[in-house]
């Protein structure tokens, strides 16, 4: 216990614990949208085109993470227009952009003189690299999201039960799914720091699919999503610290465990009960 | 009377070549209870979209009696089978939805608000439903939370479209009676492929297969279907019933 409380005089430690926090709050509420709306799978490719960006900053010397928020709102833009007009199938769209993503990203990564030394935190993440400047602006993006579902809850929740319901009752659908497609663009984009591309959209379903386990209501959601989320980063932070393993791969490792134990702790209780 | 929606020579489809509706003059009246019936593919649901705003007329005018802006006047239950039922949301939520179109972002439901959402579930039978999710309920008993979610705003015009798919036969009785009785207050549109139902709670009909044709009666008869090249599905279910036949 003495070496836990020890971690918090190293800075590193606190301000991989503020991300945690940021990151559990902006993924529990994004990712509740993501889940109930079932756009995992957009998600996965402005994921995934954001490396583009990455691989772009890497080259032109700029913050690769600047160009990944480039990339990826330009990504879910692209999916959002292109699935408003017919004829376009919507997942074949998106498989090409996140596959074109990924390759202007390896492009401009072997194009850029020397070694990339920070590729493999970009895949997988290392919450353990965080600097004030990333806190800085993961609390700037976690205050907007935050206001966001909070003035806009009703309209972002009714749009996304029922778009064509929303559209008859005068709701502007269009922009509020633009609006809300920037902000998980750049909430994924951010989340990529804590567990890299490969893995980071765990974090916008696991907790969720924990949450869906004890509540069916959207709000409930996004407040046990949260705590989940903020548990297996904890969990995964420490235990990448004492075993010396990548971050993200035990934040993810840590979650799904969680959910499997639930899961089966009700199913057993539902199994005993329907024998009894 | 002033009309509550009027479509003048509209003809509106999904690609600029090809129009699913041609050169339709409709007009709804308050207190109107008009039958839509048609072949499928014939234009019933993309009459709808029109009306509910959902789709740009490509010609033609459309107006509103309450300008282009306000929708919520128009009250709408489309087919249960495009609702996503895993979606995570109170039963209440849903007809509280209904008042959207009203509320301001920002401003909360007021106890009025939840004790007619509470009052309409009552009405419906599912009371005891209130805080349960929509994908715990059946196809008949979301059509009714839908129901209560389309008049929980006192629209001037309710849409239903094909109300009676999933309801069960003890309910079906019901749901037209309440429908005569909101139709006290509010013109109906009501798109059904049965039209033995269609013929016996409407007043009028109107017949949409590209053009519309409308009869201002409520009794249809196989002949008539025909002159107004009218082909719904009177072979599959078989002869129209009896009562609708005659002159009353």
């Amino acid at each position: 216990m003495q070496n836990l409380l020890d971690l918090f005089q190293y800075s590193f430690f606190t301000n991989a614990l503020l991300a945690g926090v940021l990151t559990s709050i902006v993924a529990g509420i994004a990712g509740t949208y993501i889940v109930a709306r079932k756009i995992v799978f957009i998600s996965g490719g402005i994921t995934h085109a954001s490396f583009g960006g990455i691989g772009l900053g890497y080259f032109l010397g700029i913050n690769p993470f600047l160009g990944a928020a480039v990339f990826a709102i330009m990504a879910a833009l692209g999916i959002e227009w292109t699935t408003s007009k017919a004829n376009v199938r919507e997942d074949s769209a998106i498989a090409m952009l996140w596959s074109l993503g990924m390759a202007i990203g390896i492009i401009f990564v072997f194009l850029t003189p020397g070694y990339a030394p920070n590729l493999m935190s970009f895949l997988f993440g290392n919450i353990l690299t965080v600097s004030v400047q990333d806190i800085l602006i993961m609390a700037v993006l976690a205050l907007f999201v935050v206001a966001g579902i909070v003035v806009f809850y009703r309209p972002v929740l009714y749009m996304a039960f029922d778009e064509e319901y929303a559209k008859t009752s005068g709701l502007n659908v269009k922009i509020l799914k633009y609006i809300t497609s920037v902000f998980i663009a750049l909430t994924i984009v951010m989340s990529i720091r804590i567990a890299g591309i490969i893995l980071v959209l765990s974090l916008f379903t696991i907790p969720q699919a924990i949450a869906g386990i004890f509540t069916h209501d959207f709000k409930r959601m996004i407040y046990i999503s949260v705590l989940f989320a903020f548990m297996g980063i904890m969990i995964g932070l420490i235990g990448s610290y004492y075993f010396n393993l990548p971050s993200g791969a035990i934040i993810i490792f840590t979650l799904i465990s969680m959910w499997a134990i639930l899961k089966s702790v009700v199913w057993l209780k539902n199994f005993r009960h329907q024998v009894v | 009377m002033e009309s509550l929606v009027s479509l003048k020579g509209v003809f509106a489809g999904y690609s600029p070549q090809k129009s699913v509706l041609r050169n339709i003059d409709f007009e709804v009246v308050p207190n109107d209870f008009i039958g839509i019936i048609g072949p499928n593919g014939g234009g019933k649901s993309t009459l709808l979209k029109v009306i509910l705003g959902l789709l740009q007329p490509q010609k033609g005018s459309l107006h509103y009696k309450w300008g282009d802006n306000n929708l919520h006047h128009i009250g709408y239950l489309p087919q249960v089978n495009t609702i996503d039922k895993v979606f995570p949301i109170k039963v209440l939520d849903v007809v509280l939805s209904g008042l959207m179109g009203k509320k301001q972002f920002l401003s909360r439901y007021t106890h009025k608000d939840k004790n007619r959402a509470i009052e309409l579930l009552d009405f419906v039978g599912l009371q005891n439903f209130a805080t349960k999710p929509i994908g715990q309920l059946s196809g008949g008993q979301m059509q009714r939370v839908f129901l209560c979610r389309a008049i929980i705003n006192n629209p001037a015009l309710l849409i239903l479209d094909e109300p009676n798919t999933y309801v069960d036969k003890h309910f079906e009785a019901e749901l037209y009676e309440l429908l005569n009785k909101l139709n006290e207050e509010m013109a109906i549109l009501l798109v059904s492929h049965d039209i033995g139902t269609i013929s016996s709670i409407v007043k009028t009909i109107a017949c949409v297969n590209e053009n519309l044709h409308y009869h201002k009666t409520n009794k249809i008869s196989p002949e008539l279907l025909k002159t107004y090249n009218c082909p719904i599905e009177l072979i599959t279910h078989g002869h129209v019933p009896h009562r609708v036949l005659h002159n009353h």
